[in-house]
């Protein structure tokens, strides 16, 4: 791709993605469409963070919940014990997770494959029963509930207003990421991703690259934690846990490994599907299950690879 | 001046000695050859000196400066690269992104800069594309820069996988059987790379089956034997060892040996 097509392809999908974001509104039949787009640009922050990690570097993570929870709970644990402003405990949680996947990362990065999905996946498991067990801060198994975000006296509180506000978030963060994959870094990461040894030789820090990126998809999930906990007001440590983490990876697949935009589509799918299906009531689980398995059989790089691999086939 | 000096260097393996006390010196700008039958240790050889391997004994010493057990991103900002027998390309990639990773060590951003697509960044990704188009020019590849890098033949990925190296502007490159699997022309693609390097007064280590093009290239030639030092010498003294030819009509190579000495 020759240097003005990769502008232009950074620039034409951080327009149209940005388009989407002010332009769906006026499908919404009713405000409660605002709330569902609101929670698939949450969502999809964090899904970005985990895609580069995941499917640019090629290092899966199965606690990136953990991260989540603990933006979460700075968001709440920072106005309600300490009197600081939301946006700052916001800042904190994404410091402080940023910090922790710094301390966590350097022994655990150097795990391949199963084992390090298992040793995230404990660290995952720690964040959620740290949540659970320290009740005097966290409310333990039951939760605590999240003072609103107060901007410059402005007290966000509207589904709508959280749609603008995670909107303009994730396509901050989806342009950062876009930024990334153009960069030093980022081809690194790729790189690291095919061949670590080949790499090496090249003069590419490994561990080091790993360590940057699992900090950096670290922060992405922990504000976009930081955004569900004040979005919804109330939090429990169920939203750090297990199956959390796997959403977000299903997430990451089936929107597709590698594709920034694929995290926008797989985010949008795992969130409105369940909405949709539940005027099947009890059948709404299975159906769920169904529907994604019917996505991985057939679109099986996920849906963004998969569909663009089909349209590249057609104009040949 | 000796460039590369291997100093009574050994590795273990389960009690195996795979490389042996082998010692060897050489000289900038030199095509130097190691060759040996099929597990003679010269892979491991390679995998010692690039970093990938610690060895239990001895010392590696580049342009004087004891490089021993140095991690292979240490030795590659040392001026030291290398290709793989088995290829090690990034399949995801692009031919031209394949090779701007191996710009990597000349490139200065930081991830707060890379995120931001700071103006530092836009610059050095324009002197890397440049810089990358150059290298894949010299070794031929210059008109496939956009394709991806799953859709080459096999030739042509032993060629990118040069292009890589040489891109990361190495005073010493390490080239692992660069010719393994190729058909007769892509060889003599790969002859006439190896010597455009050398003209730049790159040295190049060769490990190599095709005994045509050891003997062709070479300025020396260092034969390994069960991770021993067999002998070493210019092309014409190895040919002409009977040791060599023993070495190789012993059990493997043999093939290798009758193509050398028709």
């Amino acid at each position: 791709m020759s240097v003005r097509a990769l502008l232009e392809t950074r620039l034409l999908s951080a327009i149209a993605v940005a388009a989407i974001v002010i332009v769906l509104p006026l499908f919404f039949p009713s405000g409660y469409y605002y709330r569902i787009g609101a929670l698939v640009f949450i969502f999809a922050l964090a899904v970005v963070g985990l895609n580069l990690l995941m499917g640019f570097a090629g290092q899966v993570s199965l606690g990136h919940a953990g991260f989540m929870g603990i933006g979460a709970y700075a968001a709440a644990i920072g106005p309600v014990h300490f009197g600081a402003p939301s946006w700052l405990s916001l800042l904190a949680g994404a410091a402080l997770s940023g910090v922790i996947a710094f301390a966590v990362g350097r022994p655990i990065l150097k795990l391949k494959g199963h084992y390090l999905a298992v040793a995230t996946l404990g660290f995952g498991l720690l964040v959620a029963i740290v949540l659970t067990n320290e009740a005097g801060w966290t409310g333990g198994p039951d939760g605590m509930a999240v003072p609103k975000l107060a901007l410059f006296g402005w007290r966000v509180s509207g589904s709508d207003e959280w749609y603008w506000i995670s909107g303009a978030t994730f396509v901050g963060g989806f342009v950062l990421a876009l930024n990334l994959m153009d960069s030093p870094t980022g081809r690194a990461l790729q790189a690291i991703h095919d061949s670590e040894i080949a790499a090496r030789v090249l003069g590419v820090d490994v561990a080091r690259k790993k360590l940057t990126v699992f900090i950096v998809s670290a922060m992405y999930a922990s504000v976009a934690g930081s955004y569900l906990a004040l979005f919804n007001g109330y939090i429990t440590p169920e939203g750090a846990g297990f199956l959390r983490s796997i959403e977000l990876v299903a997430m990451v697949v089936l929107g597709g490994m590698g594709s920034i935009v694929g995290s926008l589509v797989g985010a949008t799918v795992l969130v409105v599907l369940p909405q949709v299906l539940t005027v099947f009531h009890e059948y709404e689980q299975a159906l769920l299950g169904l529907i994604v398995m019917g996505f991985m059989i057939f679109l099986r790089r996920g849906i963004v690879p998969s569909v663009a691999a089909v349209i590249a086939g057609w104009r040949k | 001046m000796t460039i590369l000096q291997i100093d009574r260097l050994s590795i273990t393996f389960g009690g195996v000695r795979a490389i042996d006390g082998v010692s060897v010196a050489i000289d900038a700008g030199q095509v130097f050859s190691i060759i040996g039958p099929n597990g003679s240790g010269k892979t491991t050889l390679f995998n010692l000196v690039s970093g990938i391997y610690t060895p239990n004994d001895g010392s590696i010493r580049l342009a004087g400066e004891t490089v021993t057990g140095l991690a292979p991103e240490q030795l590659a900002r040392r001026g030291l690269s290398r290709t793989f027998q088995n290829l090690q390309t990034f399949f995801r990639m692009s031919v031209l992104e394949n090779v701007m990773v191996g710009r990597h060590r000349h490139e200065r951003t930081g991830i707060i800069a890379d995120l931001l697509h700071a103006p530092s960044v836009k610059r050095q990704n324009e002197a890397t594309r440049q810089a990358s188009r150059a290298a894949l020019a010299r070794v031929g590849l210059a008109d496939v820069a956009d394709r991806s890098a799953g859709s080459l033949a096999y030739g042509a990925l032993k060629r990118l996988e040069i292009a890589r190296a040489l891109a990361s502007e190495p005073t010493v490159l390490l080239l692992d059987e660069p010719a393994a699997g190729c058909n007769p022309i892509e060889t003599q693609d790969i002859d006439r790379v190896i010597r455009s390097i050398v003209k730049e007064g790159i040295t190049v280590v060769l490990v190599e089956h095709d005994m045509r093009l050891v003997m062709n290239i070479s300025d020396r030639v260092h034969v390994l034997a069960s991770g021993r030092t067999l002998t070493e010498g210019t092309p014409d003294q190895v040919r002409s060892n009977p040791a060599v030819i023993e070495a190789y009509l012993g059990v493997h190579g043999s093939q290798e040996a009758v193509r050398a000495f028709d």
